[in-house]
């Protein structure tokens, strides 16, 4: 146990750090940023969703008063495109289109109004083509390539690509052809998730300014300045000293700034005006042309022994990946090894495809697969649970993850919460109870919905470096972008707390690729884990030097010395003999040693596969991350008449190995939990043939305070993750993974359908209840 | 028409000139004329709330205000309303109550906020959410927004008995 302190920062409630600069108004967001001299940007979309570029005639465009630079596929070499999986996409369109939206051109100019005048002005000549719409047309034989030579594209891992089948992955684990033999009880069935749009409030947008000497300063609305940066050197063939990217504030991220958005075309934009270019998208832009979550459509069959043991499990994905690569082999990836959720299955077999079609891209957006391949396998275990008479959480208690048990592919867990988690949930919903009550037969029904998930926190690579000022406070500098989550309090807190300090003698710098050491990004659940970890190791290393000098100050072994709190030096249990960190830092500065910088990088290392246990082919990452666990139960409501399916109450529970600020982290699982209420019951972005039929606020339906559960309760379950800091794993997907999945539990238990399409509408609620009753 | 006509805008403490063409929304005026950026543009169709000022005592959008029809009105932001004791209970309720992540719609948010405390000094949780269902968050899950509200009412009247 570690002695709590006063100065005790891991585990306090402490307001976010940037609560003045936000709630007063004065935070600047992109759009809010301006430079000397600065023009305005906007884009010129294509109609098409599939089109041959001829050329383009930009005179009456640059006649415009005002207008000042005007860039197309033209400025583009055909060398360089960009990718986090496969280097497919250009910075704009460059020849072709690929989807009904896609940026053909960027205008620079006095004003905004001028820009998007000048937009309209730009005549473009087009050679339509037909398009491929869905996966299956995409992979039907003789299909139209959304790429021409997809297979000759630069790729970071063995992706198989070929025409439009963009990346396959599978794997396989036990013998699935045996072990059905032996399986009681099997269940089976096909379920279709929707495109879900990230509507993060702050639509995306940049500034990039040049310097005298062509270098380009660029802040724009984020999740990584290191992924902006390479995006836009790979598509623009760059330097990457060429580039230096910096942060505002960001006005929430869920994955949709994760990647380019459009930072190379405006970079370029900028570049080629020579002066300073503001570009922010529109609504509907931000809807038409940056990312969405993919529509699955998942294959499953499940298969238990009658005492409820799980035997076997099928998974097959089919991923829509819309034009680019993007994220998708990686969402496709992580999906497939997700599958199983929590539970021991001896016998898996995971595969699937993301198609090239010519839509929007998809990409990362949230528990990153989790949600659609949770929403089949959790409906699965329910219904084996009620062909076998048995209670839902008994079933899941039978056969989920304990301690010692390892991941599919046969990585160690090491930390494990999820059994308190469906503990907590049980208790708190009054489970037995509600379940016990037989569903009105109004015209309301109520039922009972419980789901579990998993999620990592992890991946790639990380550093910190922590400066100990003059006056013996401290400058930590991580890279990470804070992207609203409070990333930024809570490593504060994490080096505070390793220092001993309070949380005000820590100041954190903001994210800048000239300055910060490099964080691959805010993403993954990822910071306070993988991050947190360098901030504990270089704050540790800052410690090792002041131990040193305090040894010589003091004269004395430094194996006799501690830090005491509040910034001190001290020998063991002699408190009057100490040395302030001040004293300590003046004279590193100006007489002894120099001044005390602690760094620490690492790269997240823990393989995913043993290649003994299992065989995977195509896997797009080697090392992806440590395990956290969730449990959830809602009580939902069916209006029989209406169909509109409502969750009166929810009580959702995630493993957080510990929290450093529990008020943050439930925040986290209270937002996630309404987002993913949007994704069970109304957000859907439809396509009316090629064209996004319903790219605003006013047509897309994400949950307002109208929809809230009366009672939303969140709990922290506390494992201690052995390798986290201060026990700590990441908090910030978890929430989401299996919150559609136990609302289409509970509509199940209320009026006994099952609902495999999402979002669950009151429509198609409706529909299925008629057709029900109809045939009754 | 479409040119722009100089007007006069009643905004927090002052009576400011500026441009506006017709068609011009108070939002546009705000932030880019008078470098008022607290209210947000985050659907520019009167959707999401994250514009949400406080015009004649009530909130409105910014994005759906014509500048030229709000001559001869008063209009408060964020920024006038900083520093007065309804929005101070707010802001310290929010921050205590983690009711906000990203910010983004917290200008909006707290307009709208302070808008009903004013006019309601004890509302109740269903008040809450009626005032605020016009405002979006995708961070929060709203829970908690409703509680900071509740906790900054609370603590006006305490400050007032």
């Amino acid at each position: 146990m570690t002695q709590h302190l006063p100065t005790d920062a891991v585990g306090a409630d402490i307001p976010p750090l940037d609560s003045d600069e936000k709630l007063s108004g004065r935070a600047q967001y992109i759009a809010d940023l301006s430079r000397p001299g600065m023009l305005h940007g906007a884009i010129l979309q294509s109609p098409h969703a599939h089109a041959l570029i001829k050329g383009y005639d930009l005179t009456a465009a640059l006649a415009l008063p005002g207008v000042r630079a005007i860039v197309t596929g033209d400025d583009l070499d055909d060398a360089h495109r960009m990718g986090a999986f496969i280097k497919d996409e250009p910075a704009l369109a460059k020849g072709k289109v690929r989807y009904s939206g896609e940026i053909v051109a960027v205008v620079a100019a006095d004003t905004e109004a001028i820009a998007r005048r000048a937009v309209r002005l730009i005549r473009v000549d087009y050679e339509v083509l037909q398009a491929v719409l869905t996966p299956a047309e995409a992979l039907a034989p003789g299909a139209p390539l959304v790429h021409d030579a997809s297979e000759r594209y630069i790729k970071v891992f063995d992706a198989g690509t070929q025409g439009n089948l963009c990346s396959r992955t599978s794997f396989h684990e036990g013998d699935i052809a045996a072990a059905w033999a032996q399986c009681d009880v099997i269940v089976e069935d096909e379920y279709q998730t929707q495109a879900q749009a990230h509507l993060s409030l702050e639509p995306c947008g940049a500034l990039a300014e040049p310097d005298a000497a062509g270098r380009v300063t660029l802040w724009s609305a984020n999740q990584s300045v290191f992924r902006v940066q390479a995006n836009v050197c790979e598509s623009l063939g760059l330097p990457m000293t060429r580039l230096r990217c910096l942060t505002p504030r960001i006005g929430a991220g869920f994955g949709n700034k994760m990647e380019a958005h459009v930072q190379p075309a405006l970079v370029k934009l900028a570049l080629k005006a020579r002066r300073p270019v503001k570009l922010i998208l529109s609504r509907e832009e931000d809807f038409e042309t940056v990312r969405a979550r993919h529509p699955v459509t998942v294959r499953m069959r499940t298969g238990a022994r009658a005492d409820g043991t799980l035997l076997a499990r099928e998974t097959e994905l089919l991923l829509d990946g819309g034009a680019y690569g993007d994220d998708s082999p990686g969402v496709l990836g992580y999906a497939l090894l997700m599958n199983c959720g929590p539970y021991n299955i001896p016998n898996v077999h995971a595969h699937g495809r993301v198609a090239y079609t010519h839509r929007l891209r998809f990409g990362a957006f949230r528990g990153f697969g989790v949600p659609q391949v949770t929403f089949a396998s959790e409906q699965q275990i329910d219904q084996i649970a009620s062909k076998l008479g048995r209670d839902p959480i008994d079933l899941r208690r039978q056969n989920m993850k304990r301690d010692g048990d390892v991941w599919l592919g046969g990585q160690a867990i090491h930390s494990n919460g999820l059994a308190e988690c469906l503990d907590v949930v049980q208790r708190e919903s009054g489970w037995a109870a509600a379940r016990a009550t037989p569903a009105a037969a109004g015209d309301k029904r109520r039922g009972y919905g419980v789901a579990v998930s998993a999620h990592i926190s992890g991946l790639l690579a990380s550093g910190a470096i922590v400066r100990m000022l003059e006056d013996g406070s401290v400058l930590l500098n991580t890279g990470a972008v804070d992207i609203g989550q409070g990333s930024n309090t809570a490593l504060t807190q994490i080096c505070a707390q390793s220092l001993q300090l309070p949380v005000d003698r820590v100041a954190i710098a903001s994210p800048d690729t000239d300055g910060s050491p490099y964080n691959w990004g805010t993403t993954a659940s990822r910071v306070t884990y993988v991050t947190g970890r360098s901030v504990v190791a270089a704050s540790d290393e800052v410690t090792k030097q002041l131990k040193r000098h305090a040894g010589e100050m003091l004269e004395c072994s430094e194996d006799d010395l501690e830090l005491r709190p509040g910034g001190l030096v001290a020998i063991k249990g002699v408190p009057d003999k100490c040395v302030s960190f001040a004293a300590i830092s003046g004279r590193a500065h100006w007489a002894a040693g120099g001044p005390i910088i602690g760094s620490h990088s690492w790269v997240f290392d823990q393989k995913t596969v043993d290649p003994k246990r299992a065989v995977a082919l195509g896997l797009p990452f080697q090392q992806i991350g440590i395990f956290s666990f969730s449990a959830m139960v809602v009580e939902v409501e069916v209006d029989t008449l209406t169909g509109k399916v409502s969750v009166p109450r929810a009580w959702s529970a995630c493993d957080v190995g510990r929290a450093i600020n529990p008020q943050m982290a439930s925040g986290q699982i209270e937002g996630a939990f309404v987002q993913g209420m949007g994704f069970a019951l109304t957000e859907e972005m439809v396509w009316d043939g090629a064209r996004l039929a319903n790219p605003s606020l006013m047509d897309y339906k994400i949950p307002t305070f109208a929809e809230l559960p009366a009672t939303l309760k969140s709990y922290l379950v506390e494992s201690t993750e052995p390798t986290g800091p201060f026990g700590a794993k990441s908090v910030g997907e978890i929430g989401i993974n299996a919150v559609a999945a136990a609302i289409a539990n509970g509509v199940a238990d209320a009026v006994g359908l099952r609902m495999n399409q999402l979002p669950m509408s009151g429509e198609r609620v409706l529909t299925a209840w008629l057709a029900r009753e109809g045939a009754a | 028409m479409n040119t722009p006509t100089p007007i006069t805008l009643h905004i927090n403490t002052e009576a400011l000139p500026v441009n506006a063409a017709l068609h011009d929304t108070l939002l546009t005026v705000l932030r880019e004329q008078l470098n008022l950026t607290a209210a947000k543009r985050g659907c520019n169709q009167g959707v999401c709330g994250a514009c949400t000022v406080n015009i004649d005592g009530r909130p409105m959008r910014a994005c759906l205000s014509l500048a030229q029809h709000c001559e001869g009105s008063q209009v408060k932001t964020l920024e006038g309303l900083d520093g007065t004791p309804r929005l101070r209970a707010l802001q310290k309720a929010f921050a205590e109550g983690g009711a906000f992540q990203c910010g983004f719609c917290s200008p909006g948010m707290l307009v709208a906020a302070e808008a009903l405390l004013a006019e309601q000094p004890a509302p109740d949780a269903a008040a809450v959410r009626a005032a605020l269902s016009g405002n979006l968050c995708r961070c929060t899950g709203y829970m908690k927004i409703v509680d900071a509200v509740l906790a900054a009412a609370a603590a006006l009247r305490l400050e007032r008995a």
